[in-house]
């Protein structure tokens, strides 16, 4: 079927599987590898990504259903050579280790702040729930929320 | 005990933020499974759905038509591809029963998830569509999922070994004959505890990945992997396949988390390298979730029956263990040398005689081959003993804080020569006590306990402990030697000053998150006097660094790390030979600081480290013999273990009528020694506290009664999310290790050690005026309801 996708201001025209899901469109037609994948059943959240400005599991949408769609990725969060705010707070409480989780994780908490902006502590751990880290045990993904929140 | 904040101000010990994290945010790093391979074939694996049957034919000629296929293979098609074995290199008695295991099944399937056929295809849908239409048929036989049932060999799952039996391993110290029986019959309190160490899954959040590329002409072969071992891999793969160890190159690209799943070699590692030379294409495999769950090692699995004996103070006279330990199907690269790792901390931070009698007997089962996770052996055993002090201070109706305190290895007793032998280099278990005690408000929560649990209580408050010594640094290598471990425990470490003095370090260490980068150049920049972004760190790949035992068991810092500060010290001395020459100096007249040499008491007279690597880059003007450059190479065999310790504290309230468990505070107490970066440690502690809290409340990898793994997916697998868990609370002393000239013990474990045992200690502690006096792991709702119910059933 054939598809018009805007992913990161970029518009691409594609011809993709009914079947595929939008996280493999992502990787594999578009190569953008920074969308991680971590489970097969909607539960991890690594794949997270903005789906006309909403995070959404990458892996629960079909490649056909972003046809007309504005898709942001990890890589598109980045402006002008500078990280998002969200990625300067991870990075200043290490709200990350192994990195994988990471990219959904800050596309899910952006949007998060996007809905709240000024969340509380348990706001943003019920806002994050989608999302599972092995790593840091969400102590610092939390404080990083809420710095930016914050504007730390 | 120093405290951090009385160091000079220095680059070690600073907060320094990861170099790592720019390409891990912005989704620069590539892990294996992003790698770009043009031509590459995709790898499918077809998986046993019994536990345990006789495949009795395997028919691949409808995946064979599916478009894109290229090929099909049954076990008994690439039988004669392995030189060998599925490694296992921990062989711990000379008698111990290791099945035979290759990467595919051939005559019976030993688990759910045991791989019996494979299929390669141009794309990865067309390879698990053909995989899906693979036809095995299987002739069911009986699964052996208990462990009590494993050792009765009501079914044998190897027939030629003729028992489900692997091995028993005895450790028994007596300072006379009959001392631990003895003991017992003169003790004043006794306590006989049974604990099950669930098996959990360790779900790192990268599922494995592989991609093998060959070169069919060249002759070599790259193995990338989603690996911590890629050192170990490379020596294991070219064992296994027969192939040259130099024409096999292994790079572990970014790698997701590991927490012991990928310290493995993996059947699928090997049929892609195999696969790759027989078609001469790069082939590649990428695990999903539900694979992840069958296919990769999972953690824990033990019953242990512990039993203390104890004097009318409370003092431990000994100690007795039996341990009976799931290795699962088969044995994977360090399965039964897990529950050693245990096997000499089950008198925990105490001081005792020389009454200590372990045994360990390990069965197989049919299920997922266990093997190391997050702390290997060391949760578990400070779990049974820190769950059994509880059950001590119970018996003797006194504070389990105050019977700790009365055993406790003093401070003045260190060096300690534990009755094992071990020598435990450091430790202040008071201390730590002391403060996790204060942050948590230990004895608040006791009186507010006093009012709240009365009869009747919906909501309940506990308390629990767990102090913990983590023997880790592994290892030096004769102590594995004695432990018929197949290889050394040292690291490698180079230090190459280049001409315009930026510093590259290669490091035999293969981090997946831990923030080596960092911090390895936060040790070479406090060394060399140079800043840390002058610094690159090489790793992770063995055509870049050849040598190293990779990263696992805490050891990466108090090993790998070493390494590096003894490696910058022979850069010190030659670079010190070279500025005595230019200086026309005597060498002992010069110190080193900041960068600089400078000729003792004539601060005129100096040169900076910068001068001298040029003049080691163009050779015109060096002291006569000296070879040009300025680099060095170490590798440390550690001389002991290090040994972190700690005391964590966690506040719970149960709800007794659902038997929710509401974690209210979690203290952590931490002494890992010197920290070289703060930031790193505390991650690393929330990170291992979580995991281990996990354990207690949330994760079993559930079986049925048939062998089917209930919980195959993170769907029906309960990886807390942040909502399940709470903020945690950090304290930390700092008491260096003698043993090493930074001072440093690791980290990386701890975590995961102190935290089970503290949140079940709390939750019984909230439940004991109830009768109840243990808790099954997870200690779900479900789970906590049932025991109250039991106990009043019992009071009743």
């Amino acid at each position: 079927m054939k598809i018009r996708v805007t992913v990161n201001g970029t518009v691409h025209d594609s011809d993709v599987e009914p079947r595929t899901l939008l996280v493999h469109y992502i990787r594999e037609a578009l190569g953008l590898t920074g969308t991680n994948i971590g489970c097969d059943t909607s539960s991890c959240g690594a794949c997270s990504v903005h789906v006309n400005g909403e995070a959404v599991k990458s892996c629960t949408v079909l490649a056909v259903q972003a046809d007309g769609c504005e898709v942001t990725t990890i890589e598109g969060l980045a402006q002008g050579g500078e990280m998002h705010p969200m990625q300067k707070a991870f990075m200043e409480n290490h709200g990350l280790q192994c990195g994988y989780c990471t990219p959904g994780m800050v596309m899910a908490a952006t949007s998060l702040l996007k809905e709240n902006p000024s969340p509380t502590e348990e706001e943003v751990r019920i806002g994050l729930e989608g999302n599972l880290c092995r790593c840091t045990g969400y102590h610092n993904i939390v404080k990083s929320v809420l710095a930016c929140a914050a504007g730390d | 005990m120093t405290d951090l904040q009385e160091r000079p101000a220095g680059v070690l010990g600073s907060r320094l933020l990861r170099r790592e994290d720019p390409a891990l945010l912005t989704g620069e790093a590539k892990y294996t499974n992003d790698l770009n391979v043009p031509g590459a074939l995709h790898l499918a694996v077809v998986r046993s759905p019994c536990a345990h049957a006789r495949i009795t034919s395997v028919d691949l000629s409808a995946a064979l038509a599916v478009p894109g296929v290229v090929a099909a293979y049954s076990g008994a098609d690439l039988a004669d591809m392995w030189a060998g074995p599925m490694p296992c290199a921990w062989p711990v008695t000379d008698d111990m029963k290791n099945p035979p295991h290759h990467p595919l099944a051939t005559g019976t399937a030993c688990y759910v998830g045991d791989g019996v056929a494979c299929v390669l295809a141009t794309d990865a849908v067309a390879a698990r569509d053909a995989a899906e239409l693979v036809d095995v048929q299987y002739e069911p036989l009986e699964a052996v999922v208990d462990l009590e049932d494993a050792l009765s060999d009501r079914v044998v799952i190897h027939p030629d070994l003729g028992t489900n039996k692997s091995y028993q391993w005895d450790l028994k110290i007596e300072g006379e004959p009959g001392q631990v029986d003895a003991a017992f019959a003169a003790a004043a309190y006794t306590v006989k505890e049974r604990y099950v160490q669930q098996r959990v899954i360790p779900v790192a959040m990268e599922p494995r990945a592989v991609c093998a590329v060959p070169q069919p002409f060249g002759g070599d072969m790259t193995l990338y992997s989603a690996t911590q071992v890629p050192h170990i891999l490379k020596v294991m793969t070219a064992l296994t396949l027969g192939i040259p160890e130099h024409q096999l190159r292994v790079v572990a690209p970014s790698v997701g988390g590991g927490f012991g799943s990928k310290l493995n070699v993996y059947a699928e590692e090997l049929l892609c390298v195999a696969l790759a030379r027989k078609h001469g294409v790069p082939v590649r495999w990428n695990e999903t979730r539900s694979e992840n769950h069958l296919a990769t090692i999972q953690g824990r699995g033990q019953i242990q029956h512990i039993e203390l004996a104890a004097d009318a103070d409370g003092k431990l006279t000994a100690v007795r263990v039996r341990l009976l330990a799931d290795m699962g199907a088969y044995l994977q690269l360090v399965t039964p040398g897990i529950p050693l790792l245990g096997a000499f901390l089950y008198a925990g931070v105490y001081d005792l005689p020389l009454a200590y009698d372990f045994s360990c007997t390990s069965v197989f089962t049919t299920l997922t081959p266990t093997d190391a996770y997050r702390g290997a052996g060391r949760p578990e055993a400070t779990y049974a003993i820190e769950r059994a002090m509880d059950a001590l201070a119970d018996t003797m109706g006194i504070d389990p804080m105050e019977l700790r305190r009365r055993n406790f290895i003093r401070k003045e007793q260190f060096p300690y020569t534990a009755m094992t032998g071990l020598v435990y280099d450091s430790g202040d278990h008071d201390a730590a006590a002391t403060k996790a005690a204060e942050l948590a408000d230990y004895d608040g929560v006791r009186a507010r306990q006093a009012t709240q649990n009365v009869p009747g209580a919906k909501k309940v408050l506990g308390i629990g402990q767990a102090s913990y010594f983590e023997m880790c640094g592994l290892a030096p290598s004769r102590v594995l030697a004695s432990l018929n471990y197949s290889a050394g425990g040292w690291e490698a470490a180079t230090v190459r000053v280049l001409p315009t003095n930026k510093i590259q370090v290669v490091t035999g260490t293969a981090p997946h998150g831990q923030g080596h980068e960092t911090a390895w150049s936060m040790i070479v920049a406090e060394k060399m006097g140079v800043a840390p972004e002058d610094v690159d760190v090489l790793h992770s790949d063995t055509a870049i660094a050849p040598l190293g035992l990779d990263t696992y068991g805490s050891r990466s810092l108090p090993v790998g790390g070493v390494a590096i500060a003894m490696a910058c010290d022979k850069v010190i001395d030659k670079a010190k030979k070279i500025a005595a020459h230019q200086l026309e100096a005597d060498e002992a007249d010069l110190e080193f600081a900041g960068g600089t040499f400078i000729v003792k008491g004539t601060p005129d007279r100096a040169l900076p480290l910068a001068a001298i690597a040029f003049e080691a880059f163009t050779a015109h003007n060096l002291p006569d013999g000296m070879e040009p450059n300025l680099e060095a190479h170490t590798t440390y065999d550690p001389p002991n273990f290090s040994w972190p310790f700690g005391t964590h504290i966690c506040t719970v309230e149960v709800d007794t009528e659902t038997g929710q468990v509401d974690v209210l505070q979690y203290v952590a107490v931490d002494d890992c020694g010197v920290q070289v970066n703060p930031l790193i440690v505390e991650g690393q502690v929330h990170g291992g506290v979580i995991q281990g809290l996990a354990q207690a409340l949330f994760e079993e990898a559930v079986y049925d009664d048939d062998g089917n793994l209930k919980s195959g997916t993170l769907a029906e697998y309960l990886v807390p999310a942040a909502s399940d868990v709470p903020s945690l609370t950090l304290g930390h002393t700092v008491t260096p290790s003698p043993t090493n000239q930074l001072g440093v013990k690791g980290i990386g474990e701890a975590g995961t050690i102190g935290a089970a045992p503290a949140v079940i200690n709390a939750v019984v502690d909230a439940l004991s005026h109830l009768g109840v006096r243990d808790m099954p792991m997870p200690a779900s709702p479900q789970n906590v309801w049932n025991a109250i119910r039991n106990a009043q059933g019992a009071s009743k």
